[in-house]
């Protein structure tokens, strides 16, 4: 099956992207999940809400139909600040640092391991 | 290594390196339209898709069996919905696809236009629709937009529920009595050709193909898939016992394939423009749950608003 969109014959491939709505929507929200006790929540996706228990009783729908999770985090996708591969020059620095990594020493065969 | 390239040539060598675009990433305005179009398409497939079956929820043989179409329908809605989110991380809102799709600027895929008449074609459609979606979506994990990479792991784990439960229904139909096994019989002569559609046209006449590839959002041609489909189908077809309705499908040695006839493109095109059997009514029904829900997201935002009111007092 494809989801690339056929153009029939004739017709014009134009996507139309916007077009007027009508209410406000709902606030998006970011998921994460727990899914066994031990592991850190992961981020799992997003959806929209108009407020946090909503948010809660949707994600457990949308994201845990078959046991993904033990716990669910719902969090404000605006309130979530992000640091992006455009800002990278930190991430030079810290590569460029490579007595930070411990394969970096050589030990003796002798000393075993270590 | 990236030093020193213009932003395309930084794109390009990302996707040539099979790494992932993710949506704050600088991207060909093209390669963005183009992921918009087929993942709000992919989205509204899966809304619309819930439809047909819902059809057959209050009609199923047994409880078991309502049980677990009810439990798959509510899948295509996770679906749709793990799809609208991939979608907005390109810029589109959630309720403009929505209305795109009401007012027929947006598509979903063209098999959910044939209607299912009887009880045979929910096994049918398990079996043969959620096969050739299937058969895209795990080309589809290994696009290049992170996101829709992403949600697509997820659907085609569970996609795996949906055609082997179909399958399974079907092997109980065509075990029953001869009426059962001639109503599965029948299904297939109506599903086989539109699940062969799924796959698009041919690959000389698809007018994205070639840059879908360059980009890696496609990754397989639709001929292609449509081989793999038919191969992989024809034995389980076989193992029912039923008969695929082509009469010049034939194993070829030679090319290591099932050879088949010519699709009825002019049915495809037909059904594509808005004229197949259920075009009007699939999209009305959707309009009319949208329309009818109006006011439950209206007191949601409005008890929202109440409830933060009450907090901050």
């Amino acid at each position: 099956m494809t989801y690339d969109v056929p153009v029939a014959p004739g017709e014009s491939g134009d996507l139309q992207e916007t077009i007027e709505t009508g209410a406000e929507p709902w606030p998006m929200w970011e998921v994460f999940v727990r899914a066994r006790r031990g592991i850190s929540h992961v981020h799992i996706g997003s959806l929209h809400a108009p407020d946090p228990e909503t948010a809660l009783q949707n994600a457990r729908d949308v994201y845990t139909r078959r046991g993904e999770g033990v716990s669910v985090w719902v969090i404000p996708s605006e309130d979530i600040h992000a640091f992006e591969p455009e800002d990278a020059i930190d991430y030079v620095e810290a590569n460029e640092k490579v007595y930070r990594h411990a394969t970096t020493y050589e030990i003796p065969d002798e000393v075993g391991h270590m | 290594m990236l030093d020193g390239m213009t932003p395309e040539e930084k794109f390009q060598a990302i996707v040539d390196a099979e790494d992932k675009i993710e949506p704050t990433d600088w991207m060909p305005e093209a390669y963005r339209k183009t992921l918009i179009r087929q993942i709000a398409q992919h989205a509204h497939s899966e809304i619309i898709g819930m439809q047909p079956e819902g059809n057959w929820i209050t009609r199923a043989p047994t409880l078991h069996r309502k049980a677990i179409l009810m439990a798959k329908v509510q899948d295509e809605a996770g679906h749709g919905l793990y799809l609208y989110s991939a979608a907005e991380t390109l810029g589109i809102k959630r309720d403009e696809m929505q209305e795109l799709l009401h007012h027929g600027k947006h598509k979903y895929s063209s098999i959910f236009n044939y209607p299912t008449l009887t009880w045979a074609d929910m096994g049918t459609i398990g079996w043969l629709v959620d096969g050739a979606a299937i058969t895209n979506q795990v080309m589809l994990t290994r696009c290049s937009y992170g996101p829709y990479a992403r949600g697509m792991v997820r659907i085609c784990k569970e996609e795996s529920f949906h055609q082997r439960q179909g399958y399974e229904s079907l092997i109980k139909l065509c075990g029953g009595a001869p009426e059962q096994k001639a109503m599965a019989q029948d299904a297939l002569n109506r599903w086989w050709w539109p699940s062969l559609m799924m796959f698009g046209p041919h690959d000389s006449d698809s007018s994205h193909t070639e840059q879908s590839m360059a980009w890696k959002i496609k990754r397989v041609s639709n001929d292609d898939l449509r081989q793999q489909f038919v191969d992989m189908t024809v034995p389980q077809a076989d193992f029912l016992g039923l008969r695929i309705p082509d009469p010049e499908l034939k194993w070829n040695d030679d090319r290591g394939h099932y050879d088949f006839g010519e699709v009825d493109w002019d049915e495809f095109w037909q059904v594509v423009k808005g004229d197949g059997p259920m075009n009007r009514e699939r999209v009305a029904n959707k309009k009319r749950a949208w329309d009818e829900g109006a006011w439950v997201r209206e007191a949601a935002t409005a008890y929202a608003a109440k409830q933060g009111k009450r907090s901050a007092a």
